[in-house]
């Protein structure tokens, strides 16, 4: 990794890093011992970041148990705990799921490769289809798209412009017509033309609504039944200025269609990445990417020691 | 959610301070606890959480317990009256516009939903007899021109584009355009942007300084969390907004952002995007929304509803009828009726806290299965009602074709008076306070 690429990500993290990382620190200088108020002010730090009540209740019980095992009485102590903690909880799903041992690395042997992707609406899905097919045909991989999101008005034109983008093929159909058959003849032509990496885009929907999740599975069933030979994953994109509702959209795709991975977007633009502690901590989905601004660069793998040393840059 | 049952776990926090006639501070502070918790599950900012907070209190304790609240509903009741004031007590209109045409702007982040907002709107305006323009003025995401076109070809309504002008170029024709076509509302849709992307901030200035909209709205994702305030702050700060467009609000988000936002820049709420199609796009009501960041249903309003539709006199009869095991055929009629006079049963089951929505959808509730109980004791004698054990299968036969049901019927109507009877039995504490003051069932009768 070059410094140039760390440095981008560190700019990208900046406010996140503002407000949780940097806040924890000056609750910890500024606290003359370790009492019920910093536990309390800690509380509140985390929550604002997003991290969710659940997962903060989790990390400051845990926080409080090392400190007292350890005999911490020190505030400034404390830091590296908290360190340790994150990285932790961002490690460890990378570690029980033994297919990601290195969380998002994609390494040569998962390919050939066919990836759905779904999200709620307006989270970036088409973007991060664009972004991620951009990523891999510079790589030297042959791109195929598959325009599934047959609902939305142009969705379809967009994801075309991303495939010229990209300079990779597309399977389409018309506006309105069914996704599952846009799965199905994406697939058979990526089995015939020897793609060694399938996108496939969804119409974005929310979780609570019964029907489109239904539809949603039936695509899945489409794909997984189909895509012999290639590794499926089916990539869940959330917005990262999302609050708690990250959490039941990410419960409930994940019953649906059996989601493999998150990708983050937005990660740039908000202060309360503080999701992620929560998506990892409490559901164990293994993070694949993070958005951290607007060009195809700016959408990496997540590697969740590179993370955390860019949050306590 | 972790918080779906926020009633039953306030209740669980009040259940030892029952039969208390002043609030004292303990009470509060314990009940605050869950209020707080609550608040912050879905997504209120903190800050806000913890102003409002100290407000209830502040106003909360030492206050009369009502004589037909338990303290727990006294503080949720005063939660919700704060909660509703600091929504806003009415809802906003956009503003009249003395020349036409009037423009709206539509600002936010990327993916808040703009262009569906802003054929939302165009779709509502022309209902109300109005000639909208829609513009186009994304030119950075992919296809997002394409889109509006599409969508206003839906809805047959005119669509301004312009191929490489820039936005506030393309902002001025648009309106010289409307006002030579006889538009008499110009949307203007802009593309997607940080708060904190100052280029892209400049430019939304300028379409503002050069369009001079009527209306700055700013589309905002019901689920965004705790950084809801500051991107409306740095939108506000920058365009001076006058209202709020609240997406997505269909799914299952608290949508404390809404609340956050208005607490701290004070800006209202117009509308609420409430579905995919183009016509769900509703006028904002803030009271209710503050019911739904509670997570309480209408707790409230049911709450009031009994209070004034239920017959006070009547309950104590009834209450005492119950104590004696007297509760006849007769009594359960009185009670539908007053269980019908509350309004449409659908709507009071939705009302009830702590029953999720999605398990509502199972549930219906016919009306007409009221309507045939009624007939069916009304083809009762006195003394039928009054003594069902008499009822053999020829009385069964004349009752069933007296009121135009079945034998059957009327076998299901005595089993389900039976069951409610017995029911009502358990629930004896209601009998001793005529209803008041017990914070369990309120409701005598088997909803």
């Amino acid at each position: 990794m070059s410094g140039g690429m760390f440095a981008r990500l560190v700019d990208g993290l900046e406010k996140t890093r503002h407000s949780l990382v940097e806040q924890v620190r000056n609750i910890t200088l500024r606290s003359k011992k370790l009492d019920e108020d910093f536990f309390e002010e800690l509380e509140e730090t985390l929550i604002l970041a997003d991290v969710g009540v659940e997962a903060t209740e989790m990390l400051v019980k845990k926080l409080r148990t090392e400190i007292h095992n350890n005999r911490v009485s020190e505030p400034d102590q404390v830091m590296a705990m908290f360190k340790k903690m994150l990285t932790e909880i961002l490690s460890n799903h990378a570690a029980d799921a033994a297919s990601v041992v290195n969380a998002a690395a994609v390494a040569d042997s998962d390919f050939p490769a066919a990836w759905m992707v779904v999200g709620v609406n307006g989270v970036g899905k088409t973007t991060t289809i664009g972004k991620l097919a951009a990523l891999h045909a510079k790589a030297g991989k042959k791109v195929l798209l598959g325009a599934g999101d047959t609902f939305r008005a142009a969705a379809i034109d967009q994801l075309d412009i991303w495939a010229q983008r990209a300079g990779c093929e597309i399977v389409k159909h018309q506006e309105g017509s069914d996704p599952a058959a846009v799965a199905f003849d994406t697939i058979q032509a990526a089995k015939a033309r020897k793609s060694d990496l399938v996108l496939l885009d969804t119409a974005g929907r929310l979780h609570t609504k019964v029907n489109l999740m239904e539809e949603l599975r039936k695509v899945h069933r489409v794909v997984t039944r189909e895509a012999v030979g290639f590794r499926t994953e089916v990539l869940l994109v959330l917005d990262a200025t999302t609050g708690q509702n990250a959490i039941e959209q990410a419960k409930i795709f994940k019953e649906a269609v059996a989601v493999s991975g998150v990708a983050l977007t937005k990660l740039d633009g908000t202060a309360k990445g503080g999701v992620i502690i929560a998506i990892a901590g409490i559901l164990g989905i293994p993070i694949k990417y993070i958005g951290v601004g607007e060009r195809p660069e700016d959408l990496r793998e997540f590697h969740y020691g590179e993370f955390i040393e860019a949050l306590f840059a | 959610m972790v918080f779906e049952n926020l009633s039953a776990r306030l209740q669980e926090t009040f259940r030892k301070l029952r039969g208390k006639g002043k609030l004292s501070e303990k009470d509060v502070t314990d009940a605050l606890r869950e209020v707080r918790l609550a608040l912050l599950e879905a997504d209120v900012n903190f800050r806000v959480v913890k102003d409002f907070v100290a407000k209830v209190k502040e106003r909360a304790v030492g206050q009369e317990v009502a004589a037909s609240l338990t303290p727990g509903q006294q503080v949720v009741k005063i939660v919700h009256e704060e909660l509703a004031a600091l929504m806003g007590q009415k809802e906003s209109k956009l503003a009249a516009v003395p020349n036409p045409p009037g423009v709206i702007m539509l600002v936010g982040l990327q993916g808040s939903g703009k262009t569906t907002s802003c054929a939302k709107l165009g779709a509502q305006l022309k209902k109300n007899g109005r000639r909208p323009l829609l513009v186009a003025a994304d030119i950075y995401r992919p296809a997002a021109v394409k889109q509006l076109q599409v969508l206003g070809g839906q809805l047959d309504l005119p669509v301004f584009s312009l191929e490489g002008a820039r936005p506030p170029e393309i902002a001025r024709q648009a309106v010289a355009e409307a006002l030579r076509l006889g538009r008499d509302a110009v949307l203007i849709d802009t593309a997607g942007r940080l708060h904190i992307d100052h280029e892209l901030m400049d430019e939304l200035k300028e379409i503002k300084s050069v369009v001079r909209p009527h209306e700055i709205l700013l589309v905002v994702d019901a689920m965004t969390g705790q950084d809801a305030v500051n991107v409306a702050e740095g939108f506000h700060s920058d365009l001076n907004l006058t209202g709020l467009i609240l997406t997505k609000l269909d799914s299952d988000t608290r949508g404390g952002a809404a609340l956050s936002i208005r607490a701290v820049t004070g800006i209202p709420i117009k509308f609420a995007g409430v579905g995919e199609k183009t016509d769900q796009l509703e006028t904002f009501h803030p009271d209710r929304m503050a019911s739904r960041i509670l997570g309480m249903g209408d707790v409230l309003s049911l709450i009031e509803k009994a209070e004034t539709q239920f017959d006070l006199e009547n309950s104590k009869k009834l209450a005492a009828k119950l104590r004696s095991a007297e509760f006849t055929l007769e009594d359960f009629l009185e009670q539908m009726k007053q269980v019908r006079q509350m309004g449409p049963l659908d709507q009071l089951m939705s009302m009830l806290p702590g029953i999720p929505q999605k398990q509502l959808k199972g549930i219906k509730i016919d009306p007409k299965e009221l309507d045939r109980a009624e007939a069916i004791i009304n083809s009762m004698t006195f003394k039928e009602r009054r003594n069902p054990q008499i009822i053999d299968g020829s009385r069964k036969r004349r009752v069933a074709s007296g009121s135009g049901t079945t034998v059957q019927d009327v076998n299901k109507l005595l089993s389900s008076f039976e069951q409610s009877r017995k029911m009502m039995k358990q629930l004896g504490d209601f009998t001793k306070g005529g209803g008041k003051g017990k914070g369990g069932n309120k409701f005598p009768f088997p909803i």
